[in-house]
């Protein structure tokens, strides 16, 4: 079973995001901040677009041959002594999860930060059996103590501002002297790194997922910039890596094509702080690093999207920049998706992996602007793939009725010109006699919506087409 | 059926193949012995003086600090220097790494201790594999040398780089990689390090020292 | 005089061939704003084309976003065979000369026959200022105008068309004119279509973001190429009691300003 959703109640959850000041200041961060330095990264780097376009080729590519990359990359996993497992869902992933950590004795996990790993919801099922799991990145870290979903696929914590974070730390951190000054960010980050340093040390099984996997080597690639996903991985005696199946890269110089484009597209860095290649477990030599390596590949619904439409999702990287640039995401932040994606990336990617029936609002949930596909860097196309969810919910008879009702009213007068020129002729004459006082309404039926949050600006009155008959009939004949 | 099988087998079915065409298994083999390289940003394409140049501007922006020595004889008292100037104890923690072993330590008040790091260290040098001058980034290398762990536990990372193993781009790191250890091999760890550890997640502030070292300083050899 | 044959035109006595141009006067202005598809015509007119407007609905972009796809073949098939005799066809707006020329070949991608007649339209369609810069190569027009503007990029001419260059060449040939740049004016104004009534709360939180800009530029005329997005961010500004003129940057460039700007009435303009 995937982790719960609360996508059904999109408008609601917005309307509450809309609401709540605390969250409306901290989404100024995400407006301010990833756009301008992303547009710099970007701007720096004369071969970018056409890194994009490697990168999207590159990715479409391995999806294509995906089945042959995937035994590829087990054989050579294998050979440098790791374990892989398949898993086709959450349940079966959560299953071999604990199973290798029961093998391993483990009273505790650190986890490096995985979007996958909270799809399957791996945190509450390792609780429920007895085994504590600690996130070790400092967003990941912060909303755990709060019991909440990431709100953003990078930035996890970014719906919080500095004392939501420090009330949570006197909460949790009791042991510390209560007096102790947490003013400032700094402090935060200093506890929480001693914090969490002792759980590195201490911890049995370290779990992070992975940005790509690379079948030329069987090797797993982590990115992150506090380190956390590296002393996760090579402090305990185990590391799992958990990845879903489109994770996937033929050799090191694509996976580096690809790593170009993703810190510059994500928080406008050259390249993030720490890009670690592991390929098994320690070998006999070593001095450090941990001695069982396994991978967990999970389907969980991605098979299925292939040789669809939404075949081009599989191509997210996770960089987060279509939700950076998103004007809803700007609005109402991420926990209002009301699953593990938020973004444009969610509202395409939620309704695949638990069905439209449930995650319907997201697709509808955008103005197309355009402007998440315009900076994806592997280009997808993300407005067309919501449309083809629109599709899918009209064949299906999801669409709301009164959308029906009102897009057939306007159909069935589309398709007689004579009829439309009629019925529309009438109609702004008697709006726009109406509206002539004061060239604007502040109410209009059927326009509730609207007349909410603007005024209906008046026609002026005779149609174009009528204008246009009277005046030049005969004229351009 | 094991879900592996479940797993390709969907795949297959969803792509429209057997996975038993020889066309394709020959693409996918071609591609993993060629490995082809892709866009090479000209940014990186210079060599010499310009190269190690444009590595330290870089690795700068990434607000690691960069010292140039001449001779490797120099590391030590360089290093001596930098912790002085932080006020940082004298000791340092280093692997088994011959090049760094054979430096001229004793001619510093320097205290050091050899093998990985179990976490107190504040302290730690290790000999990066390569850099890249694309990014300022350095290449480094898991193995009783260089553990991985000096590279993230202790407070002040130090890593030494001969000015002729900065390279230009990424793929001519894996190029030196597959020289070393034959293709398709891979040691444990590689780990690309592009400045000190950082995190912007509380209310988008740029911190250092997130979990991995406060500071990175790399000493560049010259000769 | 140009001798029409077939959608085709020959220059008659070496005069140069004018362009027979189909305007495409789109729903919104149609019905809400015609004097913006007079303006258009003038615009066209006075670059030498010759304009017809024959009788038409709608692009079915509404459908088209609300994934009726059926409805949507219908409007289109309708619209192609509207539009195929002429040498170009030209849109006051971006969002639908983009629908026509981005999304009708995809429409058909599974009919070979409509596939071709759908190209064939969506290479000669095109937003009125980039037909009049990119294809025409007017670089300045006969108006004046006097105060500064602001100019907000629509979506769809910004994104699926590349529309940001050619309005503002045009405007800083009007005499008296001045652009003052505002904050964000390639993001979103929240209209999208039915999304304006069907997410509100979210849409009037982005035309509220927008507004602010508008606001903050201090140009006491806001100018756009869609009525769409012009109708949404006039109401906003009128609901919020900001004092600022909203029209289609057609207006500025025809010299048609006679007509009050968008919601506001026509006792107020003549108050003026």
């Amino acid at each position: 079973m995937n982790v719960h959703s609360t996508s059904p109640q999109f408008k609601q959850n917005a309307t509450r995001a809309l609401h709540d000041p605390q969250l409306q200041k901290a989404l100024n961060n995400v407006k301010q901040g990833f756009i301008d330095k992303r547009k710099s990264a970007a701007d720096k780097l004369p071969e970018f677009e056409a890194l994009r376009d490697a990168a999207h080729d590159i990715k479409n590519h391995t999806l294509e041959h995906l089945d042959l990359y995937l035994e590829a990359y087990e054989e050579k996993v294998k050979a440098s002594g790791g374990h892989v497992h398949f898993a086709r869902n959450a349940d079966e992933a959560r299953e071999i999860i604990l199973s290798i950590c029961r093998k391993a004795d483990a009273k505790t996990v650190t986890k490096g930060k995985s979007m996958i790993s909270e799809e399957i919801g791996i945190n509450h099922y390792l609780e429920a059996n007895g085994i504590r799991p600690i996130e070790t990145d400092l967003g990941e870290y912060i909303i755990q103590l709060r019991n909440e979903l990431p709100s953003h696929i990078i930035a996890p914590a970014v719906h919080l501002n500095a004392t939501q974070v420090e009330q949570d730390f006197r909460r949790v951190h009791t042991h510390l002297d209560a007096k102790r000054d947490l003013s400032e960010p700094v402090q935060l980050l200093t506890e929480a790194r001693a914090v969490l340093r002792e759980r590195f040390l201490a911890a049995d099984v370290g779990i992070t997922g992975a940005n790509f996997l690379v079948a030329e080597t069987g090797t797993s690639i982590i990115v992150t910039n506090e380190g956390n996903g590296d002393l996760t991985q090579i402090l305990p005696k185990t590391h799992i890596v958990l990845a879903s199946i489109e994770k996937l890269v033929p050799t090191l110089e694509d996976a580096s094509q690809l790593l170009r484009v993703l810190a510059r597209s994500a928080t406008g860095q050259e390249m993030s702080v720490y890009t670690t290649f592991s390929t098994g477990p320690r070998r006999s030599a070593d001095a450090d690093g941990p001695a069982n390596y396994h991978v967990v590949l999970i389907d969980n619904g991605r098979s299925a999207m292939l040789g669809t439409s939404f075949e081009e999702m599989l191509r997210c990287i996770r960089c987060g920049a279509c939700m950076n640039h998103c004007p809803v995401y700007h609005a109402v932040g991420g926990h209002a998706y009301g699953w593990v994606y938020p973004g444009p990336m969610g509202a395409v990617l939620t309704p695949s992996l638990i069905g439209v029936d449930k995650a319907g609002h997201l697709p509808n949930a955008s103005t197309f602007c355009g402007r998440c596909e315009s900076v994806c860097p592997v280009r997808i196309p993300l407005p067309k793939l919501m449309r083809h969810w629109r599709e899918r919910e009209f064949e299906r008879h999801l669409t709301p009725a009164s959308v029906r009702s009102g897009l057939g009213l306007w159909g069935f007068f589309a398709k007689r010109p004579a009829l439309y020129r009629f019925a529309t002729r009438a109609a702004m004459a008697t709006l726009g006699f109406m509206g002539r006082q004061r060239g604007r309404f502040r109410w209009l039926p059927l326009a509730k919506g609207w007349t909410a949050y603007r005024d209906f600006p008046a026609p002026q009155g005779e149609t174009f087409q009528a204008r246009w008959q009277r005046e030049r009939k005969g004229r351009t004949a | 059926m094991s879900a592996r099988d479940d797993i390709l087998g969907n795949i297959r079915r969803s792509l429209g193949v057997k996975g038993s065409e020889t066309i394709r298994r020959q693409i996918v083999q071609d591609r993993l012995e060629r490995a082809p390289r892709g866009v090479i940003p000209a940014r990186g394409q210079v060599s010499g003086e310009e190269r190690v140049a444009l590595f330290k501007t870089m690795a700068e922006a990434s607000l690691a600090t960069v010292t140039e020595v001449e001779s490797a004889a120099d590391v030590p008292q360089s290093i001596a220097l930098f912790l002085r100037n932080h006020n940082l104890p004298a000791t340092l923690r280093m692997g088994d790494d011959l090049r760094l072993k054979v430096m001229p330590w004793s001619e510093t008040a320097l205290e050091i201790s050899h093998g990985p790091s179990e976490g107190r260290d504040l302290n730690a040098v290790s000999h990066a594999f390569g850099g890249v001058a694309e990014t300022g980034t350095l290449a480094m290398i898991s193995g009783p040398e260089n553990p991985s762990t000096l590279n993230f536990l202790p407070d002040n990372h130090i890593i030494v780089v001969s000015a002729k193993d900065i390279a230009s781009d990424y793929e001519s790191v894996w190029s030196k990689v597959r020289f070393t250890f034959g293709k398709g091999g891979m040691p444990r760890t590689v780990n690309w390090i592009t400045g000190p550890s950082r995190s912007g997640d509380i209310e988008q502030t740029l911190l250092l020292g997130a979990h991995g070292p406060r500071r990175l300083h790399v000493v560049v050899v010259r000769e | 005089m140009a001798k029409l044959e077939e959608g085709k035109f020959e220059a008659v006595n070496g005069s140069p061939p004018r362009l027979r141009i189909g305007l495409f006067v789109t729903c919104l202005v149609d019905l809400m704003r015609p004097s913006i598809g007079f303006a258009a015509v003038k615009l066209l007119e006075d670059a030498g084309c010759m304009v017809e407007a024959p009788v038409q609905t709608c692009c079915g972009q509404p459908a088209y976003n609300s994934g009726d796809r059926g409805t949507t073949r219908d409007l289109a098939q309708r619209m192609i065979e509207t539009f195929q005799g002429y040498d170009y066809v030209v849109a006051p707006s971006g969002s639908c000369a983009g629908m026509i020329k981005k999304h009708y070949p995809e429409l058909f991608e599974e009919d070979p026959n409509w596939r071709v007649k759908a190209d064939a339209l969506a290479a000669k369609t095109y937003e009125l200022t980039s037909f009049l810069v990119d294809v025409l190569g007017v670089t300045q027009v006969d108006a004046t105008f006097d105060g500064a503007v602001t100019y907000h990029d629509s979506c769809s001419g910004l994104r699926e068309l590349g529309v940001k260059t050619q309005p503002r060449k045009l405007l800083s040939s009007v005499k008296g004119l001045t652009i003052v740049e505002m904050n964000d004016s390639d993001v979103c104004c929240g209209f999208g279509g039915t999304f304006a009534v069907k997410y509100s709360d979210i849409s009037g939180a982005i035309v509220d973001a927008k507004a602010k800009n508008i606001g903050a530029s201090q140009a006491p005329t806001l100018l756009a190429g869609d009525l769409g997005c012009l109708m949404n961010m006039a109401g906003k500004l009128s609901r919020d009691g900001k004092p600022i003129e909203v029209r289609h940057v057609a207006e500025i460039l025809a010299g048609m300003t006679d007509e009050p700007g968008i919601g506001l009435a026509k006792e107020a303009a003549r108050a003026k």
